[in-house]
């Protein structure tokens, strides 16, 4: 794998963090989310 | 047809009354169309050659947001009085009641803009020829204008701050008008023929044919809850 | 023909149906991504791009996925105003966060590319400005479910904003570049990857759709089970 970028290095590492945290924070949040749901209906079939 | 022709004119003759009243929208957005007009040079600068370049487009987009001015209270003055549930009752169908609104919106709104676009166009130095395109494309792209706006009303009558979103769902639509309308100035101005006329009719004919089916069936859907 | 899915409908099918499949769709996305990766860094510079090829692989399935989970919302919009399928109002909610983030990620990553491409951040293109419009379509939608308080009510009027705009963008993306053609001549932006870039593009392509179906489907699990927890709570005061 190549990681010689020059000179478009500034633009390239950037498009893909902004991916990454773009991708990566709806995949967490919908997990959370799904997180979140499953313990509130198990604390509510526990009563 | 007699028996829908009745109801369809006192429908749009009561909301031209409405209209021109104090908190009607047919003064308002002259003015607003005016305070535009007179705004851009004043961000822009005073050129007369870039602003007979950028006129036609800008005159376009401040009528539109001046059409769009009066269109969240569409339906949702009627919905809230009650007078919606009154007209759903009346012989006339819903589409029929929707299209005499749109007609009604078109001759408080779109039609007085036609009229004063040609003031405006002497702010931006247009010149005659160019003018005269503006005035006519938009005598034929406020019809769609009302039209597409009328389904955007439609959508959020219900809402109490349905003001807000009713913009955001209604601009992109009108897209093509906004390009095909300031095209067509744009044609007379460099000289070429690009067809924008006829692109303008056509959408503008689509829209109005097709917006009363569409914001009925939204009226219906805001009754139904 | 439609059976099947209708037999999906059941709310408690879908969840045992999606339960089963999502362990090993998020298994493929991790592996099209790991391998999209791998074969993007590892294919040569391009003749006339050099590396900024590299963005392409993210820009590009970004935009179409843009315009696919637009016609997912376009599809689940119908069958929740002709059948009144529960699933389905869930389904066009659920998917349109996700399409307005491929939207902003396009725009930006097309930015991105754009800069050292053309010189300019921004290119009023046909392609690009189409895509702004459709982000805006994207936030009109989200901004109009968020306001109607009822839901079934939200759903069937989201449901006729969808298909106008469904109508509409057609349209739009016509007269924009017809726009185009008259203040500008003709497209600059050529997204056209072939030869070593074509794989490394189609799998990161495969990520991109794999990664949708997996956001999506535990979207809206989670959503039926927040059906769930309002029953329960109203149930039991």
């Amino acid at each position: 794998m190549n990681f010689d970028m020059s000179p478009y290095g500034a633009f390239i590492w950037p498009a893909y963090i902004v991916s990454a945290l773009a991708l990566g924070g709806l995949t967490v949040w919908t997990i959370l989310c799904w997180r979140a749901v499953k313990a509130k209906l198990a604390a509510l079939e526990k009563k | 047809m007699t028996p829908y022709f009745m109801p369809f004119w006192a429908l749009l003759t009561r909301d031209l009354r409405l209209s021109v009243r104090e908190g009607g929208g047919a003064a308002l957005a002259l003015g607003f169309f005016a305070l535009v007009a007179t705004l851009v040079p004043l961000g822009v600068g005073s050129d007369l050659m870039l602003l007979a370049k950028v006129g036609g487009g800008v005159l376009w987009v401040a009528a539109v947001l001046a059409a769009l001015l009066s269109l969240d209270r569409l339906f949702q003055a009627d919905y809230e009085d009650g007078s919606l549930d009154l007209i759903t009752l009346s012989p006339l169908s819903l589409e029929g009641a929707a299209a005499a609104k749109i007609t009604a919106h078109w001759l408080s709104t779109g039609l007085p803009l036609t009229l004063l676009s040609p003031v405006l166009s002497v702010l931006f130095g247009l010149s005659g020829p160019a003018t005269l395109a503006l005035a006519l494309s938009l005598a034929i792209g406020t019809p769609a204008v009302s039209a597409v706006g009328a389904i955007g009303a439609s959508l959020t009558l219900s809402l109490r701050r349905g003001g807000l979103i009713l913009p955001l769902i209604v601009l992109p639509l009108l897209v093509p008008a906004v390009i095909f309308g300031a095209g067509m100035v744009v044609a007379v101005q460099t000289g070429l023929a690009n067809g924008a006329l006829g692109l303008l009719a056509a959408f503008s004919l689509a829209a109005t044919l097709l917006s009363p089916f569409v914001a009925a069936m939204a009226v219906r859907l805001n009754l139904a809850g | 023909m439609f059976d099947w899915l209708f037999r999906y409908a059941n709310p408690a099918r879908f969840m045992s149906l999606s339960g089963t499949l999502l362990p090993w769709l998020w298994g493929a996305a991790v592996l099209s991504l790991l391998a999209g990766l791998y074969m993007g860094f590892s294919a040569p510079p391009d003749y006339q791009q050099g590396r900024t090829v590299l963005i392409l692989f993210i820009h590009v399935p970004a935009a179409i996925m843009a315009t696919n989970v637009y016609a997912c919302i376009v599809v689940a919009s119908l069958f929740s105003l002709v059948n009144r399928h529960i699933l389905a109002d869930v389904a066009a909610r659920t998917a349109a966060p996700l399409g307005a983030a491929f939207t902003l990620l396009a725009l930006v990553t097309g930015s991105l590319w754009g800069r050292p491409m053309w010189g300019t951040w921004w290119e009023w293109d046909p392609r690009l400005v189409s895509t702004l419009v459709m982000f805006f379509l994207y936030l009109g939608y989200s901004a109009l479910w968020g306001a109607i308080e009822d839901e079934t009510k939200a759903a069937r009027i989201c449901a006729v904003l969808a298909l106008v705009g469904a109508v509409n963008i057609p349209i739009i993306k016509f007269s924009v570049e017809w726009w185009n053609s008259l203040h500008q001549g003709e497209s600059i932006m050529s997204g056209n990857l072939a030869g070593p870039f074509l794989w490394p593009w189609l799998v990161m392509q495969l990520f991109y759709m794999l990664l949708f179906v997996c956001l999506w489907l535990m979207r809206i699990r989670t959503a039926i089970l927040e059906r769930r927890v309002r029953n329960l709570m109203q149930a039991s005061p």
